[in-house]
């Protein structure tokens, strides 16, 4: 990547690598569908025990919002990888002549865009069932989300382009994905939780700019682990 | 090598740990804690074995991933055990010393609930280790690294949580009468750790060995 060239062939590999994902995705839209699906149920279950005489408890939400996000991204995470693996495609994505950190690249933002359409209907759901206010800061709400979801969707796709080929990698990922993204967790929810109670929105800002600083390390990391990692 | 480290390493820190006690009763009684106090002398310096396991982990890790040296993914393996037992000691101590101090067995608060997630991130390298099945080798080198990353990361953002809900936590600091008796017990914890991590080290080395061997009877 010494000119800008070559700069431009790496983002145009991650893009069409997304792309492939995405137009793979969209033929069956099964991992959406059920991704979808398993984070209302999350919610469901999450309003039983936190719904007291008809509202939700004080801050409840936003968690209730993160957890839903951090399990399906898990799921979505692992059904994405799997259909590579049954389909062989890895490893022929991997022998291809384009930089393994593009082919990185290209998951990540794959990941990214289907986290992002189940948000897009969990958000207003969580706004709607628990009285969230998610109109006051719209735009800080959208960039809390972005950032989290980056943040958790970096660590989460190299560990499970790396978990590919391991045994039991369907309990393993979220054993090593949770204690890894305890950080995005804790900023995502208490981010969150700060426009949700109506406050100002300098915290908010702050766990923003955590995020901010979290996504840029780990990214820069798994970009740089990714090929030591993926190699046989 | 670990050999030749291991006896000495073993023979120091038993006689330490053996005069260990006399220092501590010794060393003045904290006036508001009493005795519990006393268990500070076990469970700060298995902290700090815990700390520098992580980072020798970490290290080696990326030595291993980077380097493709098999010795530095041996030494990553030991250390890693190490953090989960030293974590063990530290997570037994620190809430029997809490109950007494603060009257509840936890507190959600920055140092305990980052031991806590550090702790878990080795437990799940351990995990991935032992269920990972072949070339999981590589990658929990590659979890080792995140997870030495991640250290200031936790902290910070478990501190910055616990200050939007303020709860004093009183941490008290040393008596400079203490500190011989402190010390003391961080150089024996220091020569347990390395005897420990000679001791398996060499373990590994065995089993790479026997591995190679059976593998040569193979061909």
């Amino acid at each position: 990547m010494s000119d800008s060239g070559s700069l431009g062939r790496f983002f145009h590999v991650a893009w069409l690598i997304m792309r492939k994902d995405v137009t793979v995705e969209m033929r069956s839209r099964e991992i959406l569908y059920t991704t979808a699906f398993f984070a209302l149920s999350c919610v469901l279950v999450f309003a039983f025990s936190f719904v007291r005489e008809g509202r939700a408890i004080e801050d409840a939400a936003s968690g209730i919002l993160w957890i839903a996000i951090a399990f399906s991204g898990t799921l979505a995470l692992g059904r994405t990888f799997e259909r590579e693996r049954t389909n062989e495609t890895l490893h022929a994505l991997l022998m291809a002549p384009a930089d393994r950190p593009a082919v990185y690249l290209g998951k990540l933002l794959g990941v990214v865009a289907l986290m992002a359409v189940v948000e897009a209907v969990l958000v207003p759901l969580v706004g709607l069932l628990f009285q969230a206010p998610i109109g006051t800061h719209p735009m800080y709400l959208a960039m809390l989300l972005a950032t989290g979801t980056i943040g958790f969707a970096a660590v989460g796709t190299l560990f499970a382009a790396m978990l590919i080929r391991a045994r039991s990698r369907d309990v393993l990922l979220p054993v090593l994905l949770y204690p890894i993204t305890i950080p995005v967790i804790i900023a995502g929810v208490r981010g969150t939780a700060t426009l949700f109670s109506g406050g100002d929105a300098t915290m908010a800002r702050a766990w923003l700019g955590m995020l901010v600083f979290f996504d840029v390390v780990f990214i820069t990391l798994a970009l740089w682990t990714f090929e030591a990692v993926m190699t046989e | 090598m670990s050999r030749r480290l291991f006896v000495p390493a073993v023979l120091a820190a038993m006689v330490m740990f053996a005069l260990a006690p006399v220092f501590i009763a010794w060393a003045p009684r904290e006036t508001t804690m009493g005795v519990v106090q006393k268990i500070f002398y076990y469970h700060v310096p298995s902290a700090m074995m815990l700390f520098l396991s992580a980072f020798v982990c970490g290290i080696a890790s990326a030595v291993f991933l980077f380097g493709r040296r098999a010795a530095a993914d041996r030494v990553a393996v030991a250390a890693a055990e190490l953090v989960v037992v030293f974590g063990v000691i530290v997570l037994v101590t620190g809430p029997l010393w809490a109950r007494k101090a603060w009257g509840v067995w936890w507190q959600w608060e920055a140092r305990l609930t980052s031991t806590l997630v550090l702790w878990m991130i080795f437990l799940a390298y351990l995990l991935l280790r032992r269920y990972g099945g072949p070339g999981s080798d590589r990658l929990s080198a590659g979890l080792a690294l995140f997870g030495m990353a991640n250290v200031p990361f936790v902290y910070l953002s478990v501190n910055w949580w616990r200050t939007l809900h303020p709860k004093t936590s009183v941490v008290p600091t040393l008596d400079p009468a203490m500190r011989g008796a402190f010390w003391w017990s961080v150089v024996a914890f220091l020569l347990l750790y390395v005897a420990l991590l000679a001791a398996r080290l060499r373990v590994e080395q065995q089993r790479s060995r026997l591995e190679a061997a059976y593998l040569a009877l193979d061909e």
